[in-house]
């Protein structure tokens, strides 16, 4: 450790010349505080990473998992020559790539105009009431979001079939067996979780804006509009292009329980809701094709992989600070 | 004079409220806008009342009537069946405790052992141990290998620490939490406190931990919200009855009907829940009961959230 005085302050320097061995005796401490990280790192992230052979191997339990991955033989690309040859491996990529577009999209316009309308609304008071009450989906489980789902969609007591189209005169739908009504109910159900949550984000970020910007512009003579579209979007823009290029960079991961719990898993959807995560699920779990499993698996971790790296990238020319690493 | 003193009396104004009179948007807008929100709120909480309507309704109404907002006839059987004869709800509602208290209290310290180091700027490799733990954001193994880990190398399966382990460690948590560290402790403070002889548990968890609360509450909140929530580890690894958290029984038991009539393999399970919960309208008070914490903390959670997305926002 040095100590450098400068005037009145004294600014500590790493010590930088002494190896890992003189660290490790002077704050082993500190180390031992990482261990228990480490060590969930490693078991949950890490050995999982060296797991990708399995992609790689036609695999058989062989008592345990070392020894499975060591006796399984090599099957090189096999695995993914395979999966890529069955009709899902283009569908599942199309809808998670196409719902995850239309939820940036819609997660970008949707809450900056939310939270531009709520910052404008005169009593504050009120405006407090409505980010509580939007706020509230994202504490709501996927299952529970089902079961809201349900009420509404139930094919036999649901809501809709029982109230609204029998009050309208109309037939009962078969919400559950027709795939063309669930690129709707997905995407307003994405919405519903995280619409005040979003709003929330870009509601903090408006607050922050100095309020003399608005009122020179006021004295400019600039109306409403104008003060929105030149000061007020100008300075979200960083916090906008992060949010949605993080999200760009997560393109390729769906979320499970959105797609596997709302539909409640029917096969009649699987056409407009099957994405990457459920057909891995559902390829390790109930078909029990670990190795067609763990193709599309890496599949997926591969590609998103490339897609994150080239996001932070593009994040890093704009706003150095907001990159991920 | 008059104009002078009004014009004081706005400027002062002007400091109370963000807007002055001027700028503000006009009545009919903004009631426009309020009729708007009010819409939106009304679609964010109408399903949530909808449940709550449906386990409040008789049973007999509900069959003849179907799921409404409004029901003819109002019953708490439901709820008085789920209290006293729903054994398998209990059970589970205990498990969830325990996994949330449990969980939470263990993550929070793995977290901010984790984390603390890494704020230290005297901290030769926090580099690398930071990036040690981003890394597992950008990359990872897949599914696969990782149901493998824990069914196959630790065999932790249909135990409560599956529910656990997989969640100690979360790297975004931890970078907020390292740099709550950072803007909170100064490292002049652990310096002096070195100086009088305290180790670096003894700083830690004397003198940095208690500076640090609002950062505890944020992160401890972020994980008991985590773990109450949970259903995909259940879904993964629990296949045993008793072990069933809320979460994962309130999916077993919408299923269960959809399962009777597919005849699936899960059959035989199914069919021992139907048969404790025969109901349309006890499944839908088992959902309200599972929300209820939540509401109950949301006040909590709603404040420290937003800290946290803000500290979050604010990369050291």
């Amino acid at each position: 450790m040095m100590q450098i005085k400068q005037g009145n302050t004294t600014i500590i320097k790493p010590s930088v010349n002494k190896g890992f061995l003189y660290e490790l005796k002077n704050n082993w401490q500190l180390f031992v505080m990482l261990i228990p990280g480490v060590i969930i790192l490693i078991i949950n992230n890490y050995i999982p990473m060296f797991g990708i052979v399995i992609a790689f191997k036609r695999y058989r339990f062989h008592g345990s998992f070392i020894n499975s991955i060591i006796q399984s033989e090599w099957n090189g690309f096999k695995n993914f020559e395979f999966f890529f040859k069955t009709p899902y491996a283009f569908q599942i990529t199309r809808n998670t790539i196409l719902y995850n577009l239309a939820f940036i999209l819609l997660g970008l316009v949707i809450p900056v105009a939310f939270a531009i309308m709520l910052n404008e609304i005169t009593n504050k008071r009120t405006s407090k009431v409505y980010q509580s009450v939007m706020f509230l989906p994202y504490f709501l489980s996927w299952i529970i979001v089902s079961y809201l789902a349900y009420s509404f969609f139930s094919i036999e007591n649901g809501f809709l079939n029982r109230t609204i189209l029998a009050s309208l005169g109309m037939e009962p739908v078969k919400w559950y067996f027709e795939p063309k009504y669930w690129p709707f109910i997905i995407m307003f159900f994405q919405l519903w979780k995280y619409t005040g949550y979003n709003t929330v984000v870009y509601l903090a970020s408006i607050s922050g804006i100095d309020n003399e910007y608005y009122e020179a512009a006021e004295i400019d003579g600039a109306s409403k509009w104008h003060q929105i579209w030149y000061i007020t979007i100008p300075l979200l823009r960083s916090l906008m292009i992060i949010m949605t290029l993080l999200a760009v960079g997560r393109i390729f991961n769906a979320d499970f329980g959105l797609f596997y719990h709302v539909p409640r898993n029917s096969g009649q959807l699987y056409p407009v809701t099957d994405v990457i995560d459920t057909y891995v699920y559902r390829a390790l779990r109930n078909t029990n094709n670990i190795s067609m499993a763990a193709a599309a698996g890496t599949y997926q971790a591969v590609v998103g992989c490339i897609t994150v790296f080239t996001a932070n990238f593009i994040v890093r020319k704009i706003d150095r600070d907001k990159a991920l690493f | 004079m008059g104009s002078m003193v009004e014009g004081k009396k706005r400027s002062i104004l002007k400091v109370f409220k963000r807007k002055s009179i001027g700028n503000r948007i006009s009545p009919v807008n903004n009631i426009l806008i309020n009729l708007f929100f009010i819409m939106c709120s009304i679609v964010c909480i109408a399903p949530i009342l909808l449940i709550i309507a449906i386990s409040f309704t008789d049973e007999k109404v509900l069959l003849v009537k179907g799921y409404n907002f409004f029901p003819e006839k109002y019953s708490v059987k439901a709820y008085d069946y789920v209290i006293t004869a729903g054994d398998t709800i209990w059970r589970a509602y205990g498990v969830s405790i325990l996994v949330t208290l449990l969980g939470t209290v263990l993550s929070l310290m793995v977290i901010c052992l984790y984390a603390y180091p890494l704020s230290r700027q005297s901290f030769k490799y926090r580099n690398f141990f930071s990036f040690f733990a981003y890394f597992t954001m950008i990359f990872g193994g897949g599914l696969v290998p990782w149901y493998m880990v824990y069914t196959q190398l630790i065999p932790i399966k249909n135990t409560i620490w599956v529910m656990i382990v997989p969640y100690l460690m979360n790297a975004w948590y931890m970078m907020i939490m390292r740099t709550f560290f950072k803007t909170t402790i100064h490292e002049s403070i652990i310096e002096s406190a070195k100086i009088d002889g305290a180790g670096e548990f003894r700083i830690f968890f004397v003198i940095v931990l208690p500076l640090c609360r609002a950062g505890l509450a944020t992160i401890g909140l972020f994980c008991t919200l985590g773990y109450w929530n949970d259903w995909w580890l259940p879904l993964m690894f629990i296949t045993e009855h008793r072990l069933y958290n809320i979460q994962y029984l309130m999916y077993q038991t919408l299923n269960s009907i959809q399962y009777l009539v597919s005849g699936s393999a899960q059959f035989a399970e199914s069919a021992k829940i139907l048969a404790e919960l025969p109901s349309e309208s006890a499944r839908m008070a088992i959902a309200v009961l599972s929300i209820g914490p939540i509401i109950f903390a949301y006040p909590f959670f709603q404040k420290y959230f937003v800290k946290g997305l803000t500290i979050g926002a604010v990369k050291g």
